[in-house]
C-alpha cells in the first residue's frame, strides 16, 4: 500500500483561490460563498461541515460545475470544473438516492455507463462488481421501491463509483438515515476509500461523522459562506467506530465545535 | 391478553362464518355496484312512465276507452316513438340491430360502430402524435411555449360543432374526403389533453434527477429518453384515456355535418330526422359502450407498460 502512495506524490485535485459566489435574488444579493481558499490533494478525505446555509453544498456544486462561481478561480484535476465534468472526472452522490424507479438496481447502477457508451457485458460486469463493493450482491433485479432507504443510498454510491472516477463528491449522503445505519455506512465508506484510493469530498452537519471519516475537516460559517478553520487529522486509514471514544478524537471534535460556535453569529 | 382476541372477533364481519349469497355479494364490490345499477334502472322506468304518460292518455281518450293505471304503465312502454324509451325497448332495438343482422349490413349497429371506431382510432393516433410533438417542442424551446400555447388553448374554446363543418369543407377542397376529415376532427379534440398532460409529464423529473444527468454530461437526447420520457408515462396514460374518449366524440360529431352514410353519428342523425327515439338511444348506448371499451383498452396497455417498466402500480 505504501508503494502506491510513494508512486503518486500528492497531486492537487481541487484548488480554489478567493472563490466567491453571489446569487442575485429579488430581495437583493445573497453571498453564498466568499473568498474560499481550499486545496485538496489526491487521496484526501475532506469534509465540509457547518450549519445549514453556510454554503457547503454550494461549494460542492461549484466543484461539480452545477453552479458557476462569480469570483475567484477554481480548478478540478488541473482544469476548469466544466472540463472536469465533461471529462467525467467525478462521481456525485446526492442527499437522496435519486434512483430511477423504472430501472432495476443493476440498470440504475449502470446508468452512467450506458450514457458513456460502455458495452452491455461491461455494464453488467461493472454493476455486479460495484454492487458487491457496497454489499448489495443479489439485488441486481430488484426495483428501488423494494429496497430500504440505506440500501438505496448504497446503490447510489455504487452508481457514482462504477465508472471509476478518481473524485467522489458526496452531499450529505447519509443525512436522511438513522444513526445505526449511518454508522454502518460510514464504516463501509471508509473501507471503500481505503481500498479504492479515491479522493472524497463529503458534506455533513454531523461533527462525529466529519471527525470519524476525514483526513481534513473544513469548518464553514454562514452569511457570507466562508471557511473559518481547516483541521487535519491523523487517525489510521483503517479505523473502527471505537476511536470515537479516544481523547484524540474528542479533542478534534471539540476544536470543530469551537470553530462552529465562533463562526456562528446569533445576531439574526 | 384475552381482550385482544375478543376485539378481533367483534371486528369480523357478521357473515364471515357462513356467508349467504347476499352476504358474499355485499362484502365484495359486485353487490354494491349491482344495487346502484338497479336503482338507476328503476329510476329510468319511473321516468319512462312519467314522460310518456301524456301521449298515452291522449290515445286512450281519442279511442274513448276506460283505462286503469296498469294500462297506462303498459302503454307508456309500448310506444313506437316515445319521448323516453324504456330500457327493455332499447335492448330489443339493440338485439334487432346487433344480433339479428349481419355485421356487413347497413342496418347493423356493429357496422356503424366499426366506421366510427376506424375514424376514432385514426384521429386518436394523429392527436396523440401531434400532442406529444407539441409537448416536446414546448418543453425544449421557450419561444415555442410562448408562441404555441395561446393557440393551443384558443383552439379548444371554439365549439367543435361550429368548426367541424369548416374542417370538412376545407379538407374536401383539397381532395380529402371520407375517413380522414372525420379523423381530423377527432384529432382536433384529442391533441389538447395529450399536449397539456405531456408538458406536465416531461417536466415532472425533479431537480436532483436532472442534476444527476448533468454530472454525467448527458446530452439533451439522453436526458429525454432516459429521464423525461419514462417520467412522463403516468401523465401520458391519463391524457390518453381522456383523449380516446374525446376522439370518439369528435368522430361522432364529424359524422353529423358530413351527411355521412355510415357511423354512429349518422344513425343519430337519421334517428332524429324520423323521430326514432329508440334508435337514437340505441346508438347512444352503443357509443357509450364503445367509449368504455376504448378507455379500458388504454388502461390495459397502461398496466402492461407499467409491468414492463417494473413500476409499482
Amino acid at each position: 500500500m505504501s508503494s502506491v502512495d510513494a508512486d503518486s506524490a500528492p497531486r492537487r485535485v481541487i484548488d480554489t483561490d478567493k472563490l466567491s459566489l453571489t446569487f442575485q435574488t429579488a430581495d437583493g444579493p445573497v453571498y453564498a460563498l466568499s473568498d474560499v481558499d481550499l486545496k485538496v490533494d489526491h487521496g484526501d478525505f475532506v469534509s465540509f461541515i457547518g450549519p445549514s446555509g453556510c454554503g457547503k453544498t454550494t461549494l460542492m456544486r461549484v466543484i461539480a460545475d452545477l453552479e458557476k462561481p462569480t469570483g475567484g478561480s477554481i480548478t478540478v484535476n488541473g482544469v476548469s470544473p466544466e472540463e472536469a465534468r465533461l471529462n467525467r472526472d467525478y462521481g456525485y452522490v446526492f442527499q437522496a438516492p435519486a434512483l430511477y424507479p423504472w430501472r432495476n438496481i443493476e440498470r440504475n447502477v449502470s446508468l452512467p455507463l450506458e450514457i458513456m457508451g460502455y458495452s452491455k457485458s461491461e455494464r453488467q460486469a461493472r454493476a455486479k462488481e460495484y454492487l458487491a463493493l457496497v454489499n448489495l450482491d443479489g439485488f441486481e433485479r430488484k426495483y428501488p421501491w423494494q429496497l430500504s432507504g440505506g440500501m438505496q443510498q448504497r446503490a447510489s454510491i455504487a452508481r457514482a463509483l462504477c465508472f471509476d472516477p478518481e473524485l467522489l463528491l458526496m452531499d450529505e449522503p447519509f443525512g436522511a438515515l438513522d444513526e445505526i445505519v449511518r454508522d454502518h455506512l460510514n464504516l463501509q465508506l471508509l473501507r471503500l476509500w481505503d481500498q479504492t484510493k479515491k479522493t472524497v469530498v463529503f458534506v455533513t452537519h454531523s461533527i462525529p461523522e466529519a471527525v470519524f471519516l476525514s483526513t481534513k475537516i473544513v469548518v464553514m460559517s454562514p452569511r457570507p459562506g466562508r471557511i473559518i478553520d481547516i483541521i487535519e487529522t491523523d487517525f489510521p486509514r483503517e479505523r473502527e467506530l471505537d476511536i470515537r471514544e479516544t481523547p484524540e478524537f474528542l479533542e478534534v471534535a471539540h476544536r470543530v465545535r469551537e470553530g462552529l460556535r465562533a463562526g456562528h453569529s446569533y445576531d439574526d | 391478553m384475552p381482550a385482544i382476541p375478543t376485539m378481533t372477533d367483534a371486528a369480523l364481519p357478521a357473515p364471515a362464518r357462513g356467508p349467504g349469497l347476499i352476504g358474499r355479494l355485499m362484502s365484495g364490490k359486485t353487490g354494491p355496484v349491482l344495487v346502484v345499477s338497479l336503482v338507476l334502472i328503476a329510476f329510468w322506468y319511473v321516468m319512462t312512465v312519467y314522460m310518456n304518460a301524456d301521449w298515452a292518455i291522449q290515445q286512450f281518450e281519442r279511442k274513448n276507452v276506460d283505462w286503469s293505471f296498469g294500462d297506462l304503465v303498459t302503454a307508456t312502454m309500448e310506444q313506437k316513438r316515445p319521448q323516453l324509451p324504456a330500457p327493455h325497448q332499447i335492448l330489443a332495438e339493440l338485439e334487432k340491430s346487433v344480433l339479428d343482422r349481419k355485421v356487413t349490413s347497413k342496418r347493423s349497429l356493429i357496422y356503424h360502430a366499426g366506421i366510427t371506431l376506424s375514424s376514432t382510432m385514426l384521429g386518436f393516433l394523429f392527436g396523440t402524435v401531434l400532442g406529444i410533438l407539441l409537448a416536446v417542442g414546448i418543453v425544449h424551446q421557450r419561444t415555442m411555449e410562448k408562441s404555441m400555447m395561446p393557440w393551443v388553448i384558443c383552439s379548444q374554446t371554439i365549439p367543435i360543432l361550429a368548426i367541424a363543418p369548416m374542417i370538412i369543407v376545407v379538407l374536401a377542397a383539397i381532395g380529402l374526403r371520407g375517413l380522414v376529415p372525420k379523423a381530423f376532427i377527432s384529432m382536433y379534440l384529442c391533441f389538447f389533453p395529450v399536449a397539456i398532460g405531456m408538458v406536465k409529464g416531461l417536466r415532472s423529473p425533479d431537480l436532483l434527477q436532472l442534476d444527476l444527468m448533468r454530472t454525467y454530461s448527458a446530452s439533451r437526447w439522453t436526458v429525454f429518453w432516459s429521464l423525461r420520457w419514462p417520467s412522463a408515462m403516468p401523465y401520458l396514460f391519463t391524457s390518453l384515456k381522456i383523449g380516446i374518449a374525446i376522439a370518439l366524440v369528435g368522430a361522432i360529431v364529424g359524422e353529423l355535418p358530413t351527411g355521412a352514410l355510415g357511423g354512429i353519428g349518422s344513425r343519430l342523425l337519421a334517428g332524429s330526422y324520423y323521430g326514432q327515439t329508440i334508435q337514437i338511444w340505441a346508438a347512444l348506448l352503443a357509443a357509450a359502450v364503445l367509449a368504455g371499451l376504448l378507455v379500458s383498452a388504454v388502461g390495459l396497455v397502461e398496466k402492461l407498460v407499467y409491468r414492463r417498466m417494473g413500476v409499482q402500480s
